[in-house]
């Protein structure tokens, strides 16, 4: 089948471009080697939430820091307006999962390890967490579930440094024995679509918890009707209840992939699992085709364009050989943001600075991964997400800002006829 | 053995995106999941027994291998677990007896009316679940009586001079749907092809699955041997169930380890029908003579159509129909895989698994659905209650071929003499 453009990943980044390529009219296919890092991430818009060890308030007021102190970063080429366009639209696509903030002001949410996160935009069964106003929280964990220990998170928070005094305290709860034994977040979450649990929650929290407090609970309320349970959980116990994210698999960004998904489906899109995306056969600079190795062979797809949006080291768009050659896996871009290897490439401890950190693409201001010579590598060749360099996404707590406003700024950049004029000039 | 299958474990990152997407882990705690069952319980699977058996609780879908962004081969590595397993524990006559559709087809079809009797007949199901352990509800097919082989023999196909493709139509055409495979011949006659249907046993698939690899290997051996010449012809193989195509295409040679040069050169001809139509479109020589065909009908693809990596042919090609409108359904499995849901101890299972795709079915209000699979294809007409076709009925209809056939249902290819006529 023909495509007006094929996108290499099906991350955050690359499942934005194509929704937003999509509901413009173009025809669209996502080619992935399998799922991105939705399923591992919050779902939290996680836009700029550290300069270095300053935790920032506001990522509008501090772009201009960031870009001062790393020049390559991805949000360079994307104007802050555009940014701010980007992050609307998304949470309008995003539905029913409610999502709300801005650039302006970074809420800050607890993490299952009770560390206050900044995020500039959170789903709505979120939000109720923001620690900012400060007040009294009770965490609650369900005893089997790994990794989510209410005790951890309200001793944490306890300790942290936070503009308004909270207190904070655990409540363990356990919940009723089911037929599938390991109580996953994935597990949990059916079993409250199967209204198995809401009942129990609710009862059991009725009498432990005070007339002023906000009730957070893991993240596991449901995948289809988890905005249902959570608002019944708060008439019920007329109180704040809100889900704190867990350590992976994240509920809340499965959420976030279905609803995507299902955008995606309903514009058209097709989404291809386990393949890979092998080349491009360009023409005048120009890639005219591409190759994705399936199980019939390697299959030529004619394209208008490309989105590159295959992610970093973790998700093996960038790999690291073992003599010290960072390479970009896909198109075999140059890659930057790469120590020369009689330098030491790794800092001593794991959370140091890691010279390797920033590696990936250079892009011109239309996300067009560039040469050394600062020329467009092909004319038709954007990138989007963690497959761009000069940003630490960790650090940072930038990563799905990035995925979102660099997403949609390569499929504008697709789209916008100035596009066209801009190709020509290269050429 | 390929190596590549077993090393990419070391790949693992431990995501647990594999985990959520597992649709048996969920309906079923028999099942630990396929990170678990797959590269985390394969280090301890030397040469000695596996440390457990819940891997034989893997129905073999392969959703886990689709979904992984590491490349980590799980369903593969759990299938051959899976085989190890029986290896050491002797395979079960059930196992044995519902993994050879050839078998069961020759038994079966002579006798047809006795045969649907008895496979339908409540009490003797109750008796087969005691004494086989075939589940009494699990959905079973009809012999067609007339395989679709000797249906095809009867029928004379176009001039030889016309472009020829080789049709693969696997056994569940032959024994209980020879309707698809007539269908299939009349649609790539009416776009001018001429059809090879060379004689063909089944593809092994089944027995892969029920762990008898050995015998397996014989049958797919076998297969490749009959298509092979046609391969080497240069002509395509095009085959209408997806898992049978995919088994060609690249499981006999990544899961069981077939490494022959008949094998290569026909898993380098062989398209999914679809595929093979729409690829006909793109390059402008699929006819679009189609009827209006004013339907609303909901479609599955199923598990082993997605592990094609050829996106939804069906749809593209469904959309040139005037007025007929597809509904995509997103359910990863329903349940059956193959021979799973057949087992009296994984009959519950396989309709929990389901349970999602039957409700989305009964939610669009069509008595109809479309999935290119046929073991899926009796799945959902049990677990749904409507009447599920393979993609080619529809288009086959959309031509106005389906006047052509009444009423006598003889339309098949020719035979294999005709190869470089």
């Amino acid at each position: 089948m023909s495509y007006d453009t094929l996108v290499v990943g099906a991350g955050l980044a690359g499942l934005t471009a194509a929704l937003r390529l999509a509901e413009r009219g173009q025809r669209v296919l996502v080619a992935a080697r399998g799922v991105g890092a939705t399923h591992l991430a919050p779902a939290t818009v996680d836009v700029l939430g550290y300069l270095g060890d300053a935790r920032v308030d506001s990522p509008a007021r501090s772009l201009a820091a960031l870009l001062a102190s790393a020049p390559d970063h991805p949000y360079r080429h994307v104007p802050a307006e555009r940014m701010t366009t980007a992050l609307e639209w998304f949470a309008e696509r995003a539905g029913t999962l409610g999502y709300s903030g801005n650039l302006d002001a970074n809420m800050l949410l607890p993490t299952a390890v009770g560390v206050p996160k900044p995020s500039a935009l959170a789903p709505q069964t979120m939000t109720g967490g923001d620690l900012r106003d400060g007040g009294r929280f009770a965490f609650v964990g369900f005893k089997g579930f790994k990794d989510f220990h209410p005790a951890l998170i309200a001793d944490n928070l306890g300790r942290a440094r936070l503009p308004a005094p909270i207190t904070a305290r655990a409540i363990e709860l356990e919940p009723p024995a089911s037929r599938i034994g390991d109580l996953s977040g994935r597990v949990l979450a059916g079993r409250f679509d199967h209204g198995e649990l809401t009942d129990w929650l609710g009862g059991a929290l009725m009498d432990r918890i005070d007339a002023d407090e906000r009730i957070g609970v893991p993240a596991v309320l449901g995948l289809r009707k988890a905005v249902e349970t959570w608002r019944d959980l708060e008439s019920r116990l007329g109180r704040k209840v809100f889900e704190v994210a867990t350590l992976p698999p994240s509920v809340p960004g499965i959420r976030l992939y279905e609803a995507m998904a299902a955008a995606l489906r309903d514009g058209g899109v097709r989404i291809v699992h386990g393949v890979r995306v092998s080349g491009a056969h360009a023409n005048n600079r120009r890639i005219e085709t591409v190759d994705v190795v399936n199980a019939t062979g390697s299959v030529s797809y004619p394209v208008q364009a490309v989105v590159l949006a295959s992610g970093g080291f973790a998700s093996g768009g960038l790999e690291l050989d073992s003599f010290g050659t960072t390479r970009e896996t896909v198109f075999d871009l140059p890659v930057i943001g790469v120590q020369s290897t009689d330098r030491v490439r790794f800092a001593p401890r794991y959370f140091d600075a890691q010279p390797l950190a920033g590696a990936g693409v250079a892009t011109d201001d239309l996300l067009r991964p560039i040469d050394t010579a600062g020329d467009p590598v092909y004319a038709n060749l954007y990138a989007a997400g963690a497959i761009i360099g000069g940003a630490v996404p960790w650090r940072e707590k930038s990563g799905t800002g990035i995925s979102i406003v660099t997403g949609y700024a390569a499929a504008e950049a697709i789209l916008t006829p100035t596009t066209l004029a801009a190709t020509e000039a290269v050429r | 053995m390929n190596d590549a299958i077993r090393d990419s474990l070391d790949h693992c990152v431990k995501c647990t995106i594999c985990e959520t997407f597992c649709p048996v882990s969920q309906a079923t705690p028999l099942f630990p999941g396929p990170k678990y069952a797959g590269p985390q319980a394969e280090r301890y699977r030397g040469a000695g027994p596996s440390p457990d058996s819940s891997v034989d609780y893997c129905s073999g879908c392969g959703i886990c291998t689709q979904v992984c962004p590491q490349d980590v081969k799980i369903a593969e590595i759990n299938s051959r677990a899976r085989a190890k397993l029986w290896e050491r524990r002797g395979i079960p006559i059930r196992n044995q007896l519902i993994a050879r559709p050839t078998v069961i087809g020759r038994m079966g079809a002579p006798v047809a009316p006795l045969a649907n009797w008895a496979l339908h007949n409540r009490a003797v199901r109750s008796v087969v679940q005691s004494v086989i352990g075939i589940h009494r509800d699990a959905p079973m097919p009809s012999f067609a009586g007339k395989t679709f082989q000797s249906r095809a023999r009867l029928h004379r196909g176009p001039t030889s001079d016309a472009p020829a493709v080789v049709y693969f139509h696997g056994c569940g055409t032959n024994y209980y749907e020879p309707r698809v495979g007539e269908m299939v011949v009349a649609v790539l006659e009416h776009n001018g092809f001429r059809v090879i249907i060379p004689p063909q046993d089944c593809c092994g698939l089944p027995l892969q699955s029920n762990g008898n690899f050995r015998t397996a290997r014989t049958y797919v051996r076998r297969l490749a041997g009959n298509l092979a010449p046609h391969a080497r012809a240069g002509l395509p193989i095009v085959a209408n169930s997806t898992s049978c195509g995919l088994m060609l295409k690249r499981e006999a040679h990544e899961i069981l380890g077939v490494d022959d040069a008949d094998l290569e050169v026909v898993s380098g001809a062989m398209f999914d029908l679809c595929e093979f139509l729409l690829r006909l479109h793109e390059q402008g020589k699929l006819r679009t003579d189609f009827r209006s065909l004013p339907l609303t009908v909901p479609y599955h693809a199923p598990c082993q159509q997605r592990g094609h990596g050829i996106g939804k042919p069906a749809l593209d090609l469904l959309a040139l129909v005037p007025d007929l409108h597809m509904i995509e359904l997103d359910v990863d499995c329903c349940g059956i895989a193959g021979t799973y849901g057949l087992k009296k101890e994984k009959y519950e299972i396989s309709m929990a698994v389901g349970e999602r795709l039957f409700t989305d079915i009964a939610a669009t209000g069509s008595d109809l659905a479309a999935c290119d699979s046929e073991t899926c294809r009796w799945q959902i007409a049990h677990g749904a209650g409507v009447t599920a076709v393979h993609p080619i009925e529809l288009l086959y209809r959309a031509y106005g071929l389906d006047g052509m056939l009444q009423p006598g249902p003889v339309t098949a290819g020719r035979q294999p003499t005709t190869v470089g006529a």
